[in-house]
């Protein structure tokens, strides 16, 4: 492989196994160990999902694989569920493992323009989930005071029962939030400065921008929370006062400060989600993107936006109730370019020629879940009916129909697409779509039930409803236990997707460079790409989604085709 | 905006009782979002689903090159916008208007209670036959809250310890309670029964033993159960020093 490469510097023998695996700088290899750590990540806060969902569907029954389901280990699973799946799933699945992968290949250069930083991110991950982990088997068991971790439950174990699984949970958040960072400068940089000749702004395929907007939006936001959680350090082992009303402190300056984080982190993991899906959409639809520009303006109004929604997650948290209108009018404008992006990506299926593979199928399921995910957060936004819906299911199945698209459907939509690139091979056809269906299905039986059950006052994080009268009906029962049976499916059907994913590595067709006749850089090198990707560096000539150009014997047009 | 009956049958009500005044003013904005979303809801999926089902690839058949950058096209782009600014405003006025109603302007009150948040349960004092707090025929309680029914009343909400979150589904009403402030707020119950009290806010262990009950009662039976709880012969005259003569029922809080 490597005497193909033309680069003076990457050509040197094939290096051990150390060098290999905990010391390469290759951002493919740095993108596959996110890309496999993430979703080892994925299958523990799925089993973590299937505990509390069996205590849910089947109360105080013995739980397979587990156990009974206690209150204290409820609250922990449910916990570590919410904090795995968003800081060590979607974040590294979707920024670090795709950001690391195509950046280089995208915008056409060797590697991420600090290498050792970008594997000094990984080491630095790698830790916090360890970390993470590991609290799982310290005296009193993982933190279970909610992902939200407000204070003062968080600041003190007399009152959270679990102090050292408290200070581990913020010390391995603390350490990933370190290894983002560096992978977000590192991210930024290369796409400022690495692109290859002839690429101009508007020549950079969105699914780079919307990276490039989300490493920018965390940035932006991880400060404040950063501060906020060497403040809760301090108050959980040096008995400072910074969240104690007692000694002068406040409780709601945390919630401030972990949500000016927290909303903006939506919208982290949501722009690299819809950019894999606007990527596979042009592809598979032989359409250039409607509205190019239009697009990344509303990106970045999204991105500006998600700074002032924050206190509509405190909205009856005790703040100020002037401060609730404020906030309903931003969350609410906020709509206006996320709709204006969901309209130009179905504006974008007009008049193409739509072919449904797998990676569509998927990029399309996004689209339609997603629809309902956003518009239910309508409810929530609103103040007034926020008072009422506020931590009920409603908002744990509004929330998941945004997160389950972004962190589960527009990834297997990212791999299902770049799979022949990464491994140079194709994945099966018939298990995909027989996945895609045992995934998207059940995936609405789960959650169209929590909707009712929230709407009919089912408040979250609760380990069983036998102390509140009306959520003890039956009626709720039944929703509850049909959201169980939904997810039991959903999660069987994940092991299709495993077979595939590591049968087609050995036994899939082989893949040629651009099997999906893509235009985009990344398909120009081969199935898997060699250290160093490019044999010689390309020349950009256009922009990245010309598709069915009149007059043109191919119907697509690669970025870097002279003519 | 009264769709009385319609809202009965088609909504969570079915679920929920709406035991207080404000209840349905909720519960009317939410079927109103759920009129304008629904709405562009399946006008998006259709519009989805038809253009995937139309422009499937065909033997023979050529994309058309369209940028979306052309004038003529700007109209499909800024018609729907100018609807959802329309939508958006539509929802606004209202929430606003509710959300001002039962958070920011207080009726005033008939009468005021204590609500203490503690791990793991509500506690709450409520004023003798005075009708005054702080007085020695308070009547303290735990786990049970007695209110009458159509009655203004005030709550002054304290947390004990770490944040949880007053909420009485069937009054539509949530607050958090937060250790060092007193949150008042308002409701007027107008329905009698027996209803819950949750906390909604993770606070520990016990978070889903924090139960309580919430008792409207007409005005008799609960002058009678005050008179039956309080002692009035200490009416009217201020706390003592000395630990006051407090009754307490007790509700089972931690079965």
């Amino acid at each position: 492989m490597s005497e193909q490469v033309q680069h003076a510097g990457h050509d040197h023998p094939e290096p051990g196994f150390f060098l290999k695996y905990c010391w390469s700088t290759d951002h493919k290899m740095i993108a596959m160990q996110y890309l496999f750590t993430g979703m080892a990540m994925a299958m523990i806060g799925g089993f973590l999902a299937y505990v509390f969902r069996m205590q849910q569907g089947f109360p105080n029954h013995y739980v397979p694989g587990f156990g009974l389901v206690t209150p204290g280990r409820y609250n922990e699973v449910v916990t570590m569920h919410g904090t795995i799946m968003i800081f060590w799933v979607a974040m590294p699945v979707l920024i670090a493992a795709f950001g690391n992968y195509l950046i280089p290949l995208m915008i056409g250069c060797d590697d991420m323009a600090f290498p050792r930083i970008n594997r000094l991110s990984y080491q630095i991950f790698l830790l916090s989930a360890i970390v993470l982990l590991g609290s799982f088997l310290v005296k009193g068991g993982a933190f279970g005071g909610a992902w939200t971790a407000y204070p003062p439950l968080s600041a003190s174990g007399a009152y959270n029962l679990t102090p050292i699984g408290a200070t581990l949970w913020l010390l391995a958040v603390a350490l990933e939030f370190v290894a983002f960072l560096l992978g977000g400068i590192n991210f930024t940089v290369t796409v400022m400065n690495s692109r290859a000749p002839g690429m101009k702004m508007f020549d950079i395929p969105i699914l780079i921008w919307m990276i490039v907007l989300a490493t920018v939006i965390f940035m932006a936001s991880a400060g404040p929370l950063i501060a906020g959680a060497v403040m809760l350090l301090f108050d959980q082992t040096m008995a400072t006062g910074f969240y104690d009303p007692v000694r002068g402190g406040d409780p709601l300056l945390w919630q401030h400060l972990f949500w000016f984080f927290g909303h903006p982190e939506v919208y982290v993991v949501l722009l690299p989600a819809m950019g894999i899906v606007a990527e596979i959409i042009a592809v598979f639809a032989r359409k250039k993107l409607f509205g190019y520009k239009s697009m990344l303006y509303s990106t970045w109004g999204v991105g500006i936006l998600s700074f002032v929604v924050w206190a509509h997650h405190q909205f009856v948290a005790g703040i100020d109730p002037r401060m609730a209108n404020v906030f309903t009018v931003t969350t609410l404008l906020i709509s206006i370019p996320v709709a204006e992006l969901v309209f130009l990506y179905i504006a974008t299926l007009y008049g193409g020629s739509i072919r449904l593979d797998t990676p569509m199928l998927w990029a399309l399921g996004f689209l339609a879940e997603f629809l309902i995910g956003g518009v239910t957060g309508i409810f929530l936004g609103s103040s007034g009916t926020d008072i009422y819906l506020h931590d009920t299911y409603f908002l744990i199945a509004h929330f998941h129909y945004t997160f389950v698209p972004i962190a589960i459907i527009s990834v297997f939509a990212g791999i299902t697409f770049w799979y022949p690139k990464m491994f140079g091979r194709m994945m099966n056809e018939t298990l995909g779509k027989i996945h895609f269906w045992g995934t998207v299905i059940p995936f609405n039986v789960i959650f169209i039930p929590l909707f009712m059950t929230g709407m009919a006052g089912d408040q979250r994080r609760i380990y069983s409803y036998a102390q509140f009268a009306e959520q003890s009906r039956p009626a709720l029962q039944h929703l509850r236990t049909t959201s169980t049976i939904g997810l039991l499916v959903m999660l069987s059907f994940q092991l299709i997707f495993i077979f595939n994913f590591f049968w087609s590595m050995r036994n899939g067709k082989r893949a040629e460079a651009n099997p999906w006749r893509s235009t985009t850089l990344e398909w120009t090198v081969p199935s898997p790409p060699p250290h160093g990707n490019f044999a010689e560096l390309p020349t950009v000539y256009r922009g990245p989604y010309e598709y069915g150009l009149p007059g043109r014997a191919d119907d697509y047009w690669p970025q870097n085709a002279p003519n | 905006m009264d769709f009385g009956e319609v809202t009965e049958a088609v909504m969570y009500e079915r679920y929920i009782t709406a035991a207080s005044t404000y209840a349905h003013s909720i519960d009317h904005l939410f079927l109103l979002i759920a009129a304008l979303v629904g709405f562009w809801l399946i006008v998006a999926e259709v519009v989805l689903f038809a253009l995937v089902f139309k422009f499937r690839e065909k033997e023979g058949q050529s994309t058309r090159y369209i940028t979306g950058e052309e004038k003529e096209l700007h109209r499909w782009i800024t018609i729907p916008h100018m609807l959802v600014i329309l939508c958006d405003i539509v929802i606004i006025v209202p929430a606003i208007l509710v959300w001002y109603n039962i958070k920011q302007a207080q009726p005033p009150a008939d009468r005021t209670v204590r609500v203490y948040a503690q791990q793991w349960a509500w506690s709450f004092q409520e004023p003798g036959p005075d009708g005054k707090l702080d007085t020695d025929d308070d009547v303290r309680t735990v786990g049970e809250l007695h209110v009458t029914v159509n009655t203004t009343y005030h709550f002054e909400l304290m947390s004990r310890d770490v944040v949880h979150s007053f909420a009485i589904p069937s009054f539509r009403l949530k607050q958090d309670a937060l250790p060092g402030r007193t949150i008042t707020g308002w409701f007027r119950p107008n329905r009698v029964g027996t209803y819950d009290i949750q906390c909604t806010q993770m606070c520990g262990l016990g978070h889903a033993l924090m139960a309580g009950r919430v008792i409207v009662e007409t005005q008799q039976d609960h002058a009678a159960w005050l008179m039956r709880n309080s002692n009035p012969s200490l009416a009217a005259q201020p706390a003592a020093p000395a630990p006051a003569p407090e009754s307490t029922t007790m509700a089972e809080v931690r079965r």
